[in-house]
């Protein structure tokens, strides 16, 4: 059986402000899942529950990994349960090379899985990482160059997907990755994800504009619309979005104000 | 054990520390040694010198203002001789081992103020090329010692620890490389210092016309509850054309206080890369100073420090640029941890006819604790209107934003920390070409962080 990520009634917010008000979407490995709505609806913050960024804080409902509460799990234990979040913003880690970074993150998750493990040797992590840049169209000479540091939008988000592709998750999560792209970018970045996802991984992409939709179609789209999920449906609903945008939301549940 | 407290007056103070240092020690000390006149008159001269010149005066001189040395046991920090019986194993494989490439040019080592060791490589000493003790290079080269030992980088009557130091010198190590020798294999030397008391040891580098060579010193001692102090002179000679890379690492133990004046002289087109890594003692005062003589000359110094405990570091550096068209770049990266303190003061000076200098300084400091404290001072001074002279001083510390993508990557907080903190010294790390230097700069982190991992006070990013 695949793995299953599920949101239950989640009600979360920062500083006190609420901002998710009874969130609930289930995410199955093998499974594409698009989430979409206008800036300020909470698709961002959502994103940061689920990785378990401190700063957020959850109110009421759950996050259920395999039918487990995953709320009072450190980031890195949830990573290793299988669960990726490809960020909108990555941060630059200047100094740390995307090569030492990737085989700092597998040796995590190999020992977490076995903690008798010894690590991947640096020949046998090389071949994969090389592998896997090749699969998606990258420079081998990125692996020597500082995370995030001085890369382009495009770069930044193909490094996402890079260490998406080593850590194969079971359930990623794809915050507005094509956002900050030209249309060139968004096609490389998605054929990417298109080579990732199948039955071994299910695929939450949260964005604003259908146009990744066309490159990663999904199953199942959500409307998120103040802190909740106002309507879900099929591949029709994203295309109804891109003709009619938010206002009939806007119209049905009042316009968000949302802070500067 | 307990450290004794001892509270000095304001007129004690001010009188500056009481030595048990005295000119009949420094004939004593010359006679032991057998040395020639020149060197017992050059001593005697010194002593002059040091009983002439004023202690720095912390409350008044600015390169001590904000390093008081005044509370060290000057009383106690009597110069040690030899012990009967000490060979080489007594200094810790660690030390000995090769730190770049797999053979060494030679190995001089001191144990103490007794030399263990003045091996030298068959074909360094084949091409002319001299690695051994000073005392021995005093009596066998003596012409040579003569013309270069504290004659022109680091002189006797600079200050009252040079003037210590000259006159009261205990050991020390000559490195000569005659014209136009290109030596492959690096010599290594060492200067182990188990024992409390005074050891002033001298490095004497003369790299002559053309010839090239890489060379690595280390100063290490146990840690020991009896206070160690050590007052050092460094002299690099680097000669037209030449190329010296120089590797100093200082891993003294937690109750050392360390005095060291090095400087550099760099000829007409002559190049220095200088590492300096300063990771252990309770106390250091280090004056780096290259000297920039000639035209077309290239030095750069890639420092490091890591503090913790009650370590103090005071490392000061001076670029002098006294020719057109040469080239220094100094950094420097510190990380403190628990109460420790750094300061580190920079200079580059620009002589008038020096035009077309490229000078660059820059000090970063990554703070690991709220209690630790830095002081970054650089400082410009040119002369000449053609230059090029850039500087920078910052403190930083670990984010929380980075830790948790990192997290969000499975790797564990520990983890996470120990990476930023081995991403901040990554540019000093670019700039050592020797990979066992750099395993051993990563080795402190791991062994000064052992306790602290995981709980790194945070400053939180702000959020956009």
């Amino acid at each position: 059986m695949g793995a299953v990520l599920e949101i239950c009634d989640l009600h979360a917010g920062v500083n006190g402000t609420p901002i998710l008000k009874g969130v609930n979407l289930t995410v199955r490995q093998g499974e594409v899942h698009a989430l979409m709505g206008p800036n300020g609806s909470g698709k961002s913050t959502l994103s940061f529950v689920l990785t378990g960024h401190p700063v957020y804080e959850v109110a009421s409902g759950d996050i259920l990994f395999n039918g487990e509460s995953i709320l009072d799990l450190e980031p890195d234990e949830r990573s290793h349960l299988g669960l990726f979040m490809a960020f909108q913003y990555p941060v630059s880690i200047p100094g740390v090379t995307v090569a030492n970074f990737l085989r700092t993150a597998l040796n995590a998750h190999r020992k977490a899985k076995d903690p008798s493990d010894k690590g991947v040797s640096i020949p046998e992590f090389r071949r994969l990482m090389l592998d896997r840049m090749k699969f998606l169209q990258m420079d081998p000479s990125f692996a020597g160059r500082y995370l995030n540091d001085g890369f382009s939008g495009g770069e930044k988000k193909r490094a996402e997907i890079l260490q998406m592709a080593v850590l194969q998750p079971k359930i990623a999560v794809m915050d507005e990755t094509d956002s900050g792209l030209d249309i060139d970018a968004v096609r490389i970045v998605a054929e990417g994800v298109n080579k990732l996802v199948g039955p071994e991984m299910g695929v939450l992409v949260i964005t604003h504009y259908q146009r990744i939709l066309n490159y990663i179609p999904p199953q199942f789209v959500h409307v998120m619309y103040d802190g909740r999920i106002v309507e879900s449906g099929g591949p029709e609903l994203a295309l109804k979005l891109e003709d009619e945008g938010y206002a009939p939301y806007e119209e049905k549940y009042g316009k968000v104000v949302t802070a500067p | 054990m307990a450290r004794r407290v001892v509270r000095r007056s304001k007129e004690a103070l001010a009188a500056g520390p009481q030595v048990p240092y005295s000119r009949a020690e420094v004939e004593a000390l010359s006679a032991q040694k057998g040395e020639p006149a020149w060197m017992a008159e050059k001593r005697l001269a010194a002593w002059d010198a040091f009983e002439a010149l004023p202690w720095p005066d912390p409350t008044r001189d600015e390169p001590w203002r904000r390093t008081d040395y005044r509370h060290m046991r000057w009383h106690e920090a009597t110069p040690r001789r030899s012990v009967n019986g000490v060979v080489l194993d007594d200094i810790p494989e660690f030390h000995r081992a090769p730190l770049i490439g797999e053979t060494q040019g030679g190995m001089v080592a001191q144990v103490g103020d007794a030399t263990v060791s003045r091996d030298i490589a068959g074909e360094l000493a084949k091409a002319g090329v001299i690695f051994t003790d000073l005392d021995t290079a005093v009596r066998e080269h003596g012409d040579l010692v003569r013309e270069h030992f504290m004659t022109r980088a680091v002189l006797p009557d600079e200050d009252k620890f040079t003037a210590l130091h000259a006159a009261l010198w205990t050991h020390g190590v000559f490195l000569y490389v005659p014209r136009g020798v290109q030596v492959a294999l690096p010599p290594h030397s060492v200067m182990w210092a188990p024992l409390p008391g005074a050891t002033l040891g001298h490095v004497l580098v003369v790299v002559d016309e053309g010839a090239e060579v890489t060379y690595l010193h280390e100063y290490a001692s146990p840690d020991v509850s009896e206070q160690a102090l050590y007052v050092g002179a460094t002299e690099l000679i680097v000669k037209d054309n030449a190329g010296l890379k120089f590797v100093s690492l200082q891993e003294w133990g937690n109750n050392t206080y360390g005095f060291t004046h090095q400087r550099a002289r760099v000829g007409r087109d002559a190049r220095l890369d200088w590492v300096v890594g300063a990771t252990g003692g309770h106390f250091t005062k280090d004056v780096l100073e290259i000297e920039l003589d000639g035209r077309g000359s290239w030095t750069r110094m890639s420092g490091y420090y890591f503090a913790e405990k009650n370590q103090f570091f005071d490392l000061d550096t001076h670029q002098s640029h006294n020719a057109p068209n040469a080239t220094s770049d100094v950094l420097f990266k510190g990380a403190l941890k628990d109460a420790s303190r750094t300061v580190w003061q920079g200079m580059i000076v620009v002589q008038p006819d020096a035009q077309k200098t490229d000078g660059f300084q820059a000090n970063r400091n990554l703070m690991l604790s709220k209690t630790a404290r830095a002081d970054s001072i650089p400082g410009l001074e040119i002369k000449a209107n053609d230059v090029r002279c850039t500087h920078a001083a910052a403190l930083s510390r670990i984010e929380e934003e980075p830790v948790f993508y990192l997290m969000a990557r499975g790797v564990s907080r520990a983890m996470a920390e120990r990476l930023l903190i081995e991403g901040f010294f990554m540019p000093i790390l670019d700039r050592i070409p020797f990979e066992r230097v750099r395993e051993r700069l990563l080795g402190t982190i791991d062994k000064k962080m052992e306790d602290l991992i995981g709980t790194v006070e945070f400053r939180r990013s702000p959020r956009t």
